[in-house]
C-alpha cells in the first residue's frame, strides 16, 4: 500500500484523557520521545464529562482523614476484589497528584483557609474529593492539556488505533488510521501505553461519549493480553431519564454530596431501607439524622452524625433505584427524584452550576426549585487489562494500560472520584515505566508486513461494500441488547441469550456498507467499531455467567447474595485462546500484607481470608471456566 | 425489553412528538485553494420529544447519510466539540433545543445548518480548527513554585473558574469579526486565547509577564470591543469585561501610561 506513513516514537501513547495525558508529560520528562494518538481532537476526551472531583486524602476539610482510610474505603467500595496493592499506591500517591496539578495552573475551589477544598462522596468515610463546583474533568483536562503541549510530546488528533503489533511476544508498533483525511499510519514503538477509557457506548442508556466503544479494552485481547473484571460494569445511579434526548447524561454524585435526597413517587426517603449490613453502622437511620449531617457539611463543621444512606457506594444506590422501580414506586418518567432545591438557591448555582445549567437547558428544569428525575446509566467498567501494580505492564512485554482501561484498583465497583485520581496516579506511574522500558530497548522491532497489509485490507474494506445494512443500525440493536441482558440485573439466561445474540451481531457486521469515502466518514468510522463492542459486551457476558453470586456492581437475580466462599476472592480473566477462542478462568491475587489487612474491617473479611493472608501463596483456580 | 406507560400523553403531546421537520444541511468539502464547494440537502427525519440540533443531524445519518460529517462528544455541553451556525447563528448543536429553534425558524422553511463559516472546512459540518492549536503552542505556560505550600482565597478563584470553564468549542473566534471578515488569523489571538491570557495573568502563582506579548504578537488592540463573542459564548464567559478590557487596561499601563512607565523605571512598581 503506497499511501502507508510510518512514524517512530520510543512511547506511544493511545487515548489523550486525563491518564493519557499525564503518562504522556512523565514519559517526555523521563526523555523519551512521545506520540499521543487520540480519536478526538485534543482537549475534548471523556474525561472532560467527570464532575464531581478527584479522591486523594488531603485531611483539608477533615483532618482525620489519611491514606490509610482512604485505603480502607476503596477496598470496601470494591467488596475486597481490589488489587490490593494498586489500592495502596492510589490511596498514597493521589494527594501529591492533585497538588501538582495546581502547581501546573488547576483552580480548585478553596477552603476559608485558602487551602484545595474537598466534597463529601458516596463510601468515602471523610470529605475527599478536590473539585471545581461540578466540572472537574474540565479541568483536569485542560491543566494536562497546558502541561502537555509543552512538554515536547507530539499529537496525533482524530486518528484511531486499529491493532497493535508483537514481534516476538513483545510489543512492536501499531496502525491508525486518520479519522479527518482516511489516511493510514504505522507507528514504531518500543513501548505503547493504552490509557483509551471505557465501553460504556456498549450500553443504550450510558453516560459515555461515542468514544467508548472499548477499542482500548480490545486491542490488548487481540494482541493477548489478559483481561481482568470484565464482569464488573458500573451502573451510576443518577442519570437524566427525561426527555427521551438526553437519557444517560450524567447527574453528579455531587449533588448527593451537597446534601440532595432522593425519594420514589410517594413521597419516601427510600434508601433508608436499602442500608447493607456492612455499612449498617456508618449511615443515619432516621432523616433527622441525615439532615443533621447535612447542616454539619453546610457549616463547614466536622461531622460527628452519620450521613445520610444517599451516600452509600454507586452499585447499592442503583440497585435501589431499580428495585424501587420495579415495586411500581417510579417516577413520572420512570425513575426516581433527587432534590436539592431545599438549599440555598446560590449555593446550589456555586456548587453545582453545570447541574443547574444542563437541566435548565435540555429538559427545562430549575434544580433550585424542583426536583430532578433520575435514573442508572452505565458509567465505567471496572475490568480492563490486567496490570503489574507497580509498574502498569500488561501481560504483553511493552504494553502498559492506565486509568479506566486498566483493571484492579477498584475491585467489583468503583467509589465516586476515585476514577480522577486512578488516572493520575497510574497515568504517571505507566509513563515513567514506559519510558524506562523504551530506554532498555537498543532499537525498534521489525513489525510483520503481512500483519500490516491485514489490517489495512480489513480497515478499508467497508469502503467498498455495497447494499448492506447502515452501521448505526447494527450499533444501536447491540446497545438495546446489552441493555436488555446484560444490565443491572443479570440471569444465566440472559447471559447465554446474549451471547448468541452476538454471533448474530458479528454476522451483521461484516456485511455494513456506510457508502461515502475516506474524508471524514462517520459511517465509515461506525462500521470499524462494531468488531471492538461486540468482542467487549462477549467478555463481559462471559465474565457474567461465570461468576454465580452477586456482588458490586454485578447482580444476578439467579444467584442474588455475595458468596462468602470461593467468588469473595477471586478474579475472572479472559484472554484469546492461539485458535481465537474467548477462555475465562479465574484467580487470586497475592496475599495482602497484614500491616494493610489490619486496616480493613475485619467483620467483613471471612475467617479463611484470615489464614489466607498467612499461607502466603497465590492460588489459581479453574472454577467456573465454561 | 418491557416498558412500563405510566401517563398517557395528551393530544397536543402526541402532535408534537409525530411532528417532522427538514433540515437544510451544508454538504462538501474543500476545493484545492481551500473554498468550500459543496451544496445545501434537505433531509426530512420525525422528531422527538427533548430533541436538540445534534440529536436530529444523528437520527439523519442513521437513517439518511451515514457519511454525514459532524463532531460531537460529550452531548452535554461539556467538550466544545459540537459546534456549527443553526438558522446562521454560532451555536453548540448539542446544547441547542429543537423546541427553541421551530420557535425561531419561519413556517414551511427548513432548519439551516452550516459549519463554522470562519475556519477553514474539512468536510460538510466540521471545521479546520488546527489553526488554535498552533496557537496555543505559543502562550508560555503558567511557572507554578516549586514548594507546595501555597494558599489562595476562594474569591481569588472565583475570576479565574469564570475563565476556567472554556470549553474550546471556538465559537468566539468564529464569531469575531476579526477573524470572520479580515482574517488576521496570524495577527491576532481571537477572544479564545485572551481569555486564556487573562487566566494566567491573573493566576495566583503565575509570574510571567505576558504583557508585551497580548500587545505585539497577539494583537489585542484589534479588538474593538463589539462584544460579539461575549454573545455567543455557551459557557456564559463575559469574555469582553472581564477577560479583554483587564488585558487591555494591562497593555495601556504598561505601555502608554506616563506616570506608570516613570515608576516602572525608577523601580516602583
Amino acid at each position: 500500500m503506497s499511501d502507508v506513513k510510518t512514524h517512530r516514537y520510543d512511547v506511544v501513547v493511545i487515548g489523550a484523557g486525563g491518564a493519557g495525558l499525564r503518562a504522556a508529560i512523565e514519559a517526555t520528562r523521563a526523555g523519551a520521545s512521545v506520540a499521543v494518538i487520540c480519536k478526538s481532537m485534543l482537549g475534548k476526551a471523556h474525561t472532560v464529562m467527570a464532575e464531581g472531583g478527584a479522591a486523594a486524602a488531603l485531611a483539608n476539610k477533615d483532618p482525620r482523614d489519611s491514606w490509610q482510610t482512604h485505603f480502607r474505603d476503596t477496598m470496601k467500595g470494591g467488596k475486597y476484589l481490589n488489587d490490593w496493592r494498586m489500592a495502596e499506591i492510589h490511596a498514597r500517591e493521589s494527594p501529591d497528584r492533585i497538588r501538582e496539578l495546581e502547581q501546573w495552573g488547576a483552580i480548585f475551589d478553596r477552603t476559608p483557609d485558602g487551602l484545595t477544598s474537598q466534597r463529601n462522596f458516596g463510601g468515602h468515610t471523610y470529605p475527599r474529593l478536590a473539585h471545581i463546583g461540578d466540572a472537574t474533568g474540565l479541568e483536569l483536562i485542560r491543566t494536562l492539556q497546558e502541561r502537555g503541549v509543552h512538554s515536547g510530546m507530539e499529537v496525533f488528533m482524530e486518528y484511531t488505533v486499529r491493532r497493535l503489533f508483537t514481534t516476538d511476544g513483545r510489543i512492536s508498533g501499531c496502525f491508525a488510521y486518520n479519522r479527518a483525511d482516511g489516511s493510514l499510519h504505522v507507528f514504531e514503538a518500543k513501548t505503547i501505553i493504552l490509557a483509551t477509557g471505557g465501553i460504556t457506548r456498549c450500553w443504550a442508556v450510558c453516560s459515555g461519549s461515542w468514544e467508548y466503544t472499548g477499542e482500548g479494552h480490545a486491542l490488548a485481547y487481540w494482541v493477548g493480553a489478559e483481561m481482568g473484571d470484565m464482569e464488573f460494569v458500573q451502573f451510576h445511579p443518577t442519570g437524566m431519564i427525561w426527555p427521551p434526548s438526553v437519557k444517560g447524561i450524567l447527574v453528579t454524585e455531587g449533588v448527593r454530596g451537597e446534601g440532595g435526597f432522593l425519594t420514589n413517587n410517594e413521597g419516601e426517603r427510600f434508601m433508608f431501607n436499602y442500608v447493607p449490613e456492612m455499612y449498617a453502622d456508618e449511615f443515619a437511620d432516621t432523616e433527622a439524622e441525615a439532615l443533621a449531617w447535612v447542616d454539619e457539611i453546610i457549616e463547614g463543621k466536622l461531622a460527628t452524625k452519620r450521613r445520610p444512606p444517599e451516600l452509600l457506594t454507586r452499585d447499592v444506590v442503583a440497585k435501589a433505584i431499580n428495585s424501587e422501580r420495579e415495586a411500581g414506586r417510579a417516577s413520572e418518567h420512570g425513575g426516581v427524584y433527587l432534590d436539592i432545591s431545599w438549599r440555598d438557591e446560590e449555593q446550589v448555582k456555586k456548587k453545582l452550576p453545570g447541574m443547574y445549567h444542563q437541566f435548565k437547558e435540555l429538559a427545562a428544569v430549575d434544580i433550585t426549585k424542583e426536583p430532578m428525575e433520575v435514573g442508572p446509566t452505565a458509567h465505567y467498567v471496572m475490568g480492563g487489562v490486567k496490570v503489574d501494580p507497580e509498574t502498569q505492564e500488561s501481560t504483553v512485554a511493552g504494553l502498559y494500560a492506565a486509568g479506566e482501561a486498566a483493571t484492579g484498583l477498584h475491585g467489583a465497583n468503583r467509589l465516586g472520584g476515585n476514577s480522577l485520581s486512578d488516572l493520575l496516579t497510574f497515568g504517571k506511574r505507566a509513563g515513567d515505566n514506559a519510558a524506562s522500558g523504551s530506554a532498555a530497548c537498543d532499537d525498534w522491532l521489525v513489525i510483520n508486513q503481512g500483519e500490516i497489509d491485514e489490517v489495512i485490507a480489513e480497515t478499508l474494506v467497508p469502503l467498498s461494500r455495497e447494499g448492506g445494512e447502515n452501521p448505526a443500525k447494527v450499533v444501536e440493536d447491540l446497545r438495546e441488547m446489552m441493555q436488555e441482558k446484560v444490565g443491572i440485573i443479570r440471569s444465566a439466561k440472559l447471559l447465554q441469550e446474549a451471547l448468541e445474540d452476538l454471533d448474530a451481531l458479528a454476522n451483521r457486521e461484516t456485511t455494513t456498507s456506510p457508502g461515502g469515502t475516506r474524508i471524514y466518514n462517520p459511517g465509515w468510522h461506525q462500521a470499524l467499531e462494531i468488531g471492538a463492542m461486540i468482542d467487549i459486551s462477549r467478555m463481559c457476558a462471559i465474565a457474567a455467567l461465570a461468576r454465580e453470586e452477586s456482588r458490586g456492581a454485578h447482580t444476578r437475580e439467579d444467584f442474588p447474595t455475595p458468596d462468602k466462599g470461593h467468588w469473595s476472592k477471586v478474579n475472572s480473566i479472559i484472554s484469546q485462546r492461539p485458535d481465537g477462542e474467548m477462555e475465562i478462568r479465574h484467580e487470586t491475587y497475592p496475599p495482602i500484607s497484614s500491616e494493610l489487612r489490619a486496616l480493613l474491617d475485619s467483620s467483613d473479611l471471612s475467617d479463611d481470608e484470615q489464614s489466607d493472608a498467612t499461607e502466603g501463596a497465590t492460588t489459581t483456580d479453574d472454577g467456573g471456566s465454561d | 425489553m418491557q416498558l412500563r406507560v405510566l401517563r398517557q400523553p395528551t393530544m397536543e403531546e402526541v402532535t408534537e412528538m409525530a411532528e417532522d421537520v427538514t433540515f437544510r444541511v451544508f454538504r462538501g468539502e474543500p476545493d484545492e485553494d481551500g473554498t468550500p464547494v459543496g451544496k445545501m440537502v434537505d433531509y426530512t427525519i420525525t422528531m422527538d420529544e427533548g430533541m436538540v440540533v445534534l440529536d436530529v443531524i444523528h437520527r439523519i445519518q442513521s437513517e439518511h447519510a451515514p457519511d454525514l460529517s459532524c463532531r460531537w462528544n460529550c452531548k452535554a455541553g461539556k467538550c466544545g466539540s459540537c459546534s456549527a451556525e443553526v438558522n446562521g447563528k454560532p451555536r453548540l448543536m448539542c446544547m441547542t433545543r429543537m423546541e427553541d429553534i421551530l420557535q425561531e425558524t419561519p413556517d414551511g422553511e427548513p432548519v439551516l445548518v452550516k459549519p463554522m463559516q470562519a475556519f477553514p472546512l474539512i468536510k460538510d459540518l466540521v471545521s479546520d480548527v488546527s489553526w488554535a492549536y498552533e496557537l496555543d503552542k505559543t502562550i508560555s505556560p503558567l511557572d507554578g513554585p516549586e514548594e507546595m505550600d501555597w494558599v489562595f482565597a476562594q474569591n481569588e478563584a472565583d475570576r479565574l473558574q469564570e475563565f476556567r470553564s472554556c470549553i474550546e468549542c471556538m465559537l468566539c473566534v468564529n464569531t469575531c469579526h476579526v477573524m470572520r471578515e479580515h482574517q488576521l488569523w496570524d495577527k491576532f489571538a481571537g477572544p479564545r486565547f485572551f481569555v486564556k491570557l487573562a487566566t494566567l495573568e491573573m493566576h495566583p502563582l503565575d509570574t510571567t509577564d505576558r504583557i508585551p506579548q497580548v500587545k505585539d504578537e497577539f494583537g489585542i488592540g484589534y479588538c474593538n470591543i463589539t462584544r460579539c463573542c461575549t454573545e455567543v459564548c455557551p459557557a456564559g464567559i463575559n469574555i469582553t469585561d472581564n477577560a479583554i478590557i483587564p488585558l487591555k487596561e494591562r497593555v495601556v499601563t504598561e505601555f502608554y501610561d506616563p506616570l506608570a512607565i516613570i515608576a516602572k523605571k525608577l523601580g516602583l512598581r
